[in-house]
């Protein structure tokens, strides 16, 4: 009845996992009691859960992404409190649960903070950026939304129903197959990933179409801002990568659950080939998650230094050309896996020319604060940040690149220290620079820039003391993923690497004030223009936060930072532009089908996880009907009439006359 | 910082939602190959005329989706071609495959992308019944077609040559099966577009979604010659 689901899969007889779980099913409860009590539970269904609004659905992206870097740097700060402790001793945390731990941590980080952090911003800008009221597929960007929520969930389930994988992050075989990892563990990364897979590789179409067939009236390619240009290389990459991800998971699955043999030691398997395969998707990957990183750089370095962006032309060339390459350069990732010196001299050549558009992005960031008036906000200090962090990153990529000197680091917390490097140092820094740039368009509110610096500064710091010390253990012969160690000259550099833990802690819990303290003053806060920063895309020209339409009427864009030009023109003739004509507006209504599928899509990766038959079946046919009854409807579209339009733009056309005139009395 | 702005006036233009296309191009530049001259073109779809009309979006969206899958089954070839000679002792394709009933596979399937062509001609034609034949007609070939893969997989793991005895054959059921689940999905699917027909006629958001499932069945045939080819003809050939 249950598979293979018993009592024994909860653990029982570890602590740590069984009081996590606790305490986290507990703020759950609370919260979810909260909400029931409290009356908001109408309110959350209408307006969130049910919603297909591109805005909301972004916003729920970047909440999710926030809650779950939570857990994931539980998880990294356990890792340097063991380190730190575990020299010629056991520490606290067993080697069966320290490896549930790294593996959960990089899983989680990488699927479930860096990616929705990043597919939310998207969602939140793209259409607002392109001048159009949505995403070309609304209802099935909400899919992609609850699905990815499935895959976190599934995640967060194995740390009190069963566990989670031993293998790393990535579950290589033959360790992966069932004769060496016989638990629910594997199967438990395999399902969560199979079902986000989907979701990701659905929100790759949904954003290609998007950007490729709806723009504003006279938005040409060359006419997009960078962040378009950015998250349209990165979901050109989820279209081609994602489904290698989906086809190679399910082959370990059909190892793993009918026994057969792609991947095995015996019956002519071939290990090798996960490998090829697992990264041909794993390294685009990493472009997936840092292109739009530089699409926000891009955007809050040219808005805070008061210039358009310095060589967009040679800006759109290097984010293609990085686009190209990521598919050239996966075999970096095994140069010591006995490709031999020729394929490995290619590769590695391959993966050095990478820095060169890269090098070409930083010049141009560079060039682009040359000469202005640099605002030091805290969303320039992350992008300043990020510049001489991520660049440092490159370089010991770079150096990882030579195939020989790989031979001497691979597999050492070198590497570690490189990845995170550029991670942190490039994708979360651009998520934050983000989340703080483009914050007031999404709540109508700034966030408290004090405490946004002083985050900004202990993850600064903090990153160095923690991964500085790994580049020089990494060199002095350290391997990662140890529980324990006796090498006396590591000591005081692990501890270091926990006292830079502690510092990102210090930052985390910067943001979280920051958050608190921004909701309680949002009055002092407020955003009433929709303009904080004095922007030039398209974005700010409408209320902060923007009505569910986005535009009372579609933008006629005449060139680049066609907003910019637009305030010039206001600017010089003392008013606003003439009132246009509004029209009635149809958007489309909300629908629970992807909270419904996601539902489903749960009940089938728990089941098949737990060899439940009957279950899978049942949500398999429950995810069909669901289908079915979405597309019987009969009316996807309901009508904002002109009156109501005209009325909700009249506010924000009244709130931006009135700072024109403070401008005037100003001057 | 609250800096001076100014809120929209562009010409009111059509809504795109409810649009069915935009006006037509000032010039014939739909490139902009002329350097400027298409930039300000009314053209939709090419981004400079406003987002395009909904069946286009939409018909656009679903190749991208055919082009993911087609990825999908891309590795699915890069593993055959891997595994295809680690036959651990067992069968090798030469001693196991069956031309006559691929070869009859292959008629059912290529026939039934014909009845499906069919199918769309009658739903531009708007003729109900026309379309349900021809639906019905490729529903009855898509069966035959994995009747018949069904039966070749029962005979193989009968006399022993399932998926378990060895990668190469883990790998040809993994490809030829995910083409067959395909062809199963797309099935479930036509019955739905029929019903949907029938239920609700040839409403435009119907029209557009059997496009896609025509574009989905079509791009299954696709799939099957490189299956034919790469999988039978080069297998039984070596």
């Amino acid at each position: 009845m249950l598979g293979k689901l018993t009592l024994a899969a909860i653990p029982l007889d570890q602590p740590i996992p069984l009081a996590a779980g606790g305490v986290v099913g507990l703020i759950i409860l609370g919260v979810l009691g909260w909400v029931v009590f409290a009356g908001h539970l109408p309110y959350l269904w209408k307006e969130w859960i049910t919603s297909v609004d591109h805005k909301k659905v972004g916003m729920m992206y970047v909440l999710m992404a926030l809650v779950m870097l939570l857990r994931g740097f539980t998880d990294a700060i356990m890792m340097r409190t063991q380190q730190a402790l575990a020299f010629n001793a056991p520490g606290y945390l067993p080697p069966d649960h320290y490896n549930q731990i790294f593996s959960a941590h990089g899983t989680l980080m990488i699927f479930f903070v860096a990616m929705p952090f990043m597919i939310g911003l998207m969602n939140f800008v793209l259409p607002l950026q392109l001048g159009v009221r949505d995403v070309a597929f609304p209802t099935l960007n909400s899919v992609s939304f609850w699905l990815t929520a499935t895959g976190a969930l599934l995640v967060n389930v194995s740390l009190v129903v069963g566990e989670f994988q031993k293998t790393g992050w990535i579950p290589y075989p033959p360790l992966s197959e069932l004769t060496y990892s016989p638990g629910v563990g594997v199967d438990y990364w395999l399902w969560s990933l199979e079902i986000s897979g989907i979701g990701t590789l659905m929100t790759g179409i949904n954003f290609v179409t998007t950007i490729l067939k709806m723009r504003a009236p006279g938005m040409g390619y060359l006419r997009m801002p960078m962040f378009c240009w950015t998250a349209l290389a990165t979901n050109l990459l989820i279209v081609a990568a994602f489904p290698i991800l989906t086809a190679v998971s399910a082959m370990l699955i059909l190892d793993r659950y009918l026994d057969f043999h792609f991947f095995t030691d015996t019956m002519g398997g071939n290990s090798m080939l996960f490998m090829s395969l697992i990264w041909a998707w794993g390294h685009p990957e990493v472009y997936i998650l840092i292109l739009p990183a530089f699409g926000v750089f891009s955007e809050v370095v040219s808005t805070f230094s008061g210039k358009p962006l310095f060589g967009y032309r040679s800006m759109v060339m290097a984010t293609m050309a990085i686009c190209l390459l990521a598919f050239m350069v996966w075999l970096h990732h095994f140069f010591t896996m006995g490709a031999g010196a020729d394929v490995n001299g290619v590769f590695g050549i391959m993966s050095m020319i990478i820095a060169v558009p890269t090098g070409v992005k930083v010049f141009n960031w560079l060039f682009t604060m040359y000469g202005g008036r640099v605002r030091m906000t805290a969303a320039m200090l992350w992008s300043i940040g990020f510049m001489l962090t991520f660049v440092v990153g490159g370089m010991t990529g770079v150096l990882l690149a030579v195939p020989p000197a790989d031979f001497v680091l691979h597999n050492s917390v070198f590497l570690v220290a490189h990845f995170h490097n550029v991670i942190i140092g490039g994708v979360l820094f651009g998520a934050f620079a983000g989340y703080t740039y483009w914050f007031p368009k999404a709540t109508g509110f700034r966030l408290h820039e004090g405490w946004g610096k002083a985050s900004f500064w202990c993850w600064q710091i903090g990153f160095w003391l923690a991964f500085g010390p790994l580049y020089i253990t990494g060199l002095d012969g350290m391997t990662r993923r140890l529980q324990h160690y006796d090498v006396p000259e590591w000591r005081p550099w692990l501890l270091i690497a926990l006292v830079g833990a502690l510092t990102i802690l210090a930052g985390i819990g910067c943001q979280i004030i920051q958050l608190v303290v921004s909701i309680r003053n949002r009055h002092e806060l407020r955003d009433l223009t929709g303009d904080p920063w004095d922007g030039r895309s398209l974005e700010w020209s409408m209320a902060s936060p923007p009505p569910v339409f986005n535009y009372a009427v579609l933008p006629d864009v005449h060139g680049e930072e066609p907003y910019w030009s637009i305030k010039e023109t206001a600017r010089g003739q003392q008013h606003l532009a003439d009132l246009p004509n509004y029209e009635a507006i149809e958007v489309p209504r909300n629908s629970p089908t992807g909270f419904v599928c996601a539902f489903f899509a749960t009940l089938i990766g728990f089941a098949m996880i737990w060899h439940i038959w009957w279950l899978a079946i049942a949500g398999l046919v429950g995810a069909y009907a669901t289908f079915v009854v979405f597309a019987w409807r009969d009316r996807t579209e309901y009508e904002i009439p002109a009156a109501t339009v005209a009325a909700i733009d009249a506010r924000n056309r009244q709130a931006r006359s009135q700072a024109l005139k403070e401008l005037e009395t100003a001057s | 910082m609250s800096s001076t702005t100014s809120a929209f006036a562009g010409p009111g233009r059509r809504d795109p939602a409810g649009g069915a296309g935009g006006k037509p191009p000032a010039k014939h530049d739909p490139y902009g190959l002329g350097r400027d001259a298409g930039r300000d073109s009314e053209a939709t779809g090419h981004g400079s005329g406003g987002p395009s009309p909904k069946y286009i979006v939409v018909g656009y969206g679903f190749w991208i989706f055919i082009l993911s899958d087609f990825i999908t089954f891309a590795t699915l070839f890069a593993a055959y071609a891997v595994l295809k000679d680690a036959t651990a002792g067992g069968p090798a394709g030469a001693a196991l495959f069956d031309r006559g009933g691929v070869a009859l596979e292959t008629v059912c399937l290529l026939l039934s992308s014909f009845t499906c062509g069919m199918a769309t001609l009658a739903m531009r034609a708007r003729s109900v019944r026309w379309f349900q034949i021809a639906m019905a007609a490729t529903a009855v070939l898509g069966l035959a077609f994995l009747g018949l893969e069904v039966h070749e997989f029962a005979g193989l793991v009968a006399e022993g040559a399932g998926p378990s005895r060895s990668a190469f054959l883990s790998a040809f059921f993994t490809l030829v099966g995910c083409h067959g689940l395909h062809v199963s999905v797309g099935m479930l699917w036509l019955g739905t577009m029929m019903a949907q027909v029938w239920a609700k006629g040839f409403r435009d958001d119907i029209v557009r979604r059997t496009s896609c499932w025509a574009l989905f069945w079509h791009a299954l045939d696709i799939v099957w010659v490189g299956v034919f080819t790469v999988v039978y003809l080069m297998g039984v050939s070596a």
